[in-house]
């Protein structure tokens, strides 16, 4: 008997930037972001791929391309695992990272 | 200390400018990163969760005044101001940038600094009791021969492409402040019949597969030492498992070939190889010696520090607590403790950094260590200076009297940095500290080793903690699972588990019930946390632990 296909968790594809290291996501018009609420949520297999490797051809952005789990949030993707929650955060100890960019605005 | 050679000026010079230019080709696209990589981790640039970090050697833990100024320099200039010491006496910038990288290599190299073999399979920094040289227990200063095993170990041409990376720790006295029996190779220095020599023990480690260091060798005399190491690193490079990371160290070559196996075929070939060294590396060990030579201790009065010590609770708290025994009369080891409560373990800002270079340069002989422990020593301070030392750390909230109690928690950087994490240890150590700070226990409760890792490879040494707290990630959630009973001295021992994991919000209070039953159990306030455990085990433990959640959780 065939079992249904699992429904695929949609994704984003995240990276290291190359010169600054920090986390950023590539949005739907090819551009990279530091915010993941400005990524383009993937929601197919094969769109997946495609995607990431327009991500890997660019390696004098970015270092580490892969896709990361996401669920779609109101304001845009969310992270499901709380490893992808400090990258878009920054660490726990100190307001640096892109919460202290983010405290700036 | 040692003082670089024009030699050493020279290669370093050169490898930085390697490294530069190899920086330059990643950045303009001729390297890939898979090509780039493996040089930058040479150079001791890894890429974390948000930045790159720039790990820098301190070889032994031992620093100048003006190699802790440099550090707070590149603090500043090109980080966020700040430095993280480890566990493995080295120091690590957690936001620097690829262009400026090279230029930070540079700065170190003015002070004889450098980050070469602190990542790769490579012999990394060679650790040594950080009070060496101080200790009133010490039989020799091992800061010589690790200094002789830098020099042999880097860049060697054969240890460049190991099948795993390989520490090597060093220790002068019988107490094991180095913690030796949890590294690939521990020496301790050893007299027999008057003649200096080493005990050697091999394949300890930590990690996902802890094993306490077997002897090798019991005796080991002095002018052996590097063909004796040469031997053992050929005989894992040629036998030690390639086929599977997890498996490559040489702990498990020594676990699964048996100890006496290893050791035939060390000695075989180190009687191979002996005759070929002439005693060139023994001249070397002499000129070396040289730059170690003890600082000239003056006797003076002391009673600034007896005055002191009477008039004020707060300095004979810290005095108490933070000063070790040195080996010359009215003298005394200063530890600073990087660990006041809620701070990050081992953070020193560049502001406290130069502090402490300030006070090394006029009480401490221009000396400074860093600990495993992640703290800072002062190891040459006359005991009339400590209340104008204690008064100026006090100002740079660097005076918190915790040494050795459950507050100076060894913590790895965990998943608030460290790519290969599970779950946090850092917060997990702020609020421990906090909470044990508010209940006014830790003097009451003694001396506890508390530490924690943020995953298995164990970075944070939790296996040899009395308490030990390994952060995991349970079905995408953090857990913590404790550990009970190991010890990192000469009485090495492998903590126990305690049973099923905490979530991040229980693990605090499970950590303060299992505390206030060892001082409900306890013999009296002399029997430390450790003492209580080996005498009644497990049980009353997992009773505060487990029995006592339950029923909090059904009332």
């Amino acid at each position: 008997m065939a079992r249904a296909p699992r429904p695929f968790t949609p994704k984003v594809v995240t990276a290291n930037d190359l010169l600054e290291g920090d986390v950023i996501y590539l949005t739907e018009d090819d551009q990279w972001t530091r915010r993941l609420s400005e990524a383009e949520i993937i929601e197919d297999e094969a769109h997946a791929q495609v995607r990431l490797l327009h991500a890997e051809r660019q390696p004098e952005k970015l270092v580490g391309a892969y896709l990361m789990d996401v669920a779609k949030g109101e304001n845009g993707p969310e992270p499901t695992h709380f490893r992808e929650d400090f990258r878009r955060t920054g660490p726990s100890n100190y307001l640096h990272g892109k919460q202290e960019v983010s405290a700036h605005v | 200390m040692y003082k670089y050679s024009e030699f050493d000026d020279a290669f370093l010079a050169q490898r930085n400018a390697q490294f530069r230019a190899q920086v330059e080709r990643r950045i303009s696209g001729a390297l890939t990163e898979d090509e780039f990589k493996p040089l930058r981790l040479m150079n001791g640039l890894y890429l974390q969760l948000h930045a790159y970090m720039l790990r820098v050697a301190i070889p032994y833990g031992t620093l100048s005044s003006a190699q802790m100024r440099q550090l707070a320099q590149l603090a500043e200039k090109w980080d966020k101001g700040y430095g993280h010491f480890t566990t493995r006496q080295n120091i690590q910038y957690n936001w620097p940038k690829l262009r400026d990288v090279p230029d930070m290599l540079d700065a170190l190299a003015e002070v004889g600094l450098h980050a070469i073999q602190t990542s790769g399979n490579t012999i990394r920094n060679v650790t040594a009791d950080h009070f060496a040289g101080a200790a009133a227990d010490e039989i020799a200063d091992p800061r010589p021969y690790a200094e002789l095993i830098r020099q042999w170990s880097t860049d060697h041409p054969d240890y460049q492409f190991l099948g795993r990376k390989f520490k090597i720790a060093v220790t002068g006295a019988p107490h094991d402040r180095a913690v030796i029996k949890a590294h690939d190779i521990g020496l301790q220095v050893v007299e027999r019949h008057g003649e200096p020599g080493f005990k050697v023990l091999v394949g300890g480690g930590l990690g996902r597969t802890p094993m306490i260091g077997k002897v090798i060798r019991e005796f080991l005399p002095e002018a052996d030492l590097l063909p004796y190491l040469e031997a053992i690193l050929t005989v894992y490079n040629l036998l030690g498992r390639r086929d599977n990371k997890y498996k490559a160290r040489i702990k498990i070559l020594v676990h699964e070939t048996g100890i006496e196996e290893i050791r035939d075929r060390v000695e075989a070939k180190f009687a191979e190889i002996r005759p070929e060294f002439s005693g060139a590396d023994m001249d070397v060990l002499d000129e070396i010696r040289g730059y170690f030579a003890p600082p000239t201790l003056t006797g003076r009065s002391m009673a600034p520090y007896d005055e002191a010590y009477k008039a004020d609770p707060i300095f004979r708290a810290w005095a108490d607590t933070n000063i070790a025994p040195h080996r010359a009369d009215g003298h005394a080891i200063v530890t600073i403790s990087l660990k006041a409560h809620g701070e990050t373990p081992g953070d020193a800002t560049a502001d406290q950094m130069r502090l402490m270079a300030d006070l090394a340069e006029a009480y401490g002989h221009d000396e400074l260590r860093i600990s495993h422990e992640q703290n800072v020593i002062l190891p040459h301070v006359h005991k009339a200076d400590l209340p104008a030392i204690h008064a100026a750390l006090k100002e740079a909230r660097l005076a918190t009297a915790n040494l050795g109690l459950i507050s100076d928690i060894i913590a790895c950087p965990g998943m608030d940095y460290c790519a290969l994490a599970t779950a946090r240890s850092i917060p997990i150590a702020q609020e421990i500290a906090t909470r044990f700070d508010e209940l006014k226990l830790e003097h009451e409760i003694g001396e506890l080793k508390l530490k924690i890792s943020g995953c298995i490879n164990a970075c944070g040494h939790h296996h040899v903690g009395h308490i030990g707290i390994l952060g995991l990630d349970r079905a995408g959630v953090e857990n913590y699972q404790i550990t009970l009973g190991g010890d990192a001295t000469e009485d090495a021992a492998i903590g126990t588990r305690t049973g099923p994991g905490f979530s991040s919000d229980d693990i605090v209070p499970a950590i303060e019930r299992l505390v206030l039953a060892y001082l409900d159990v306890r013999e009296g306030p002399e029997e430390t946390f450790l003492q209580t455990y080996k005498r009644l085990g497990m049980d009353p433990f997992k009773t505060a632990l487990y029995e006592e959640e339950a029923k909090a959780n059904a009332a």
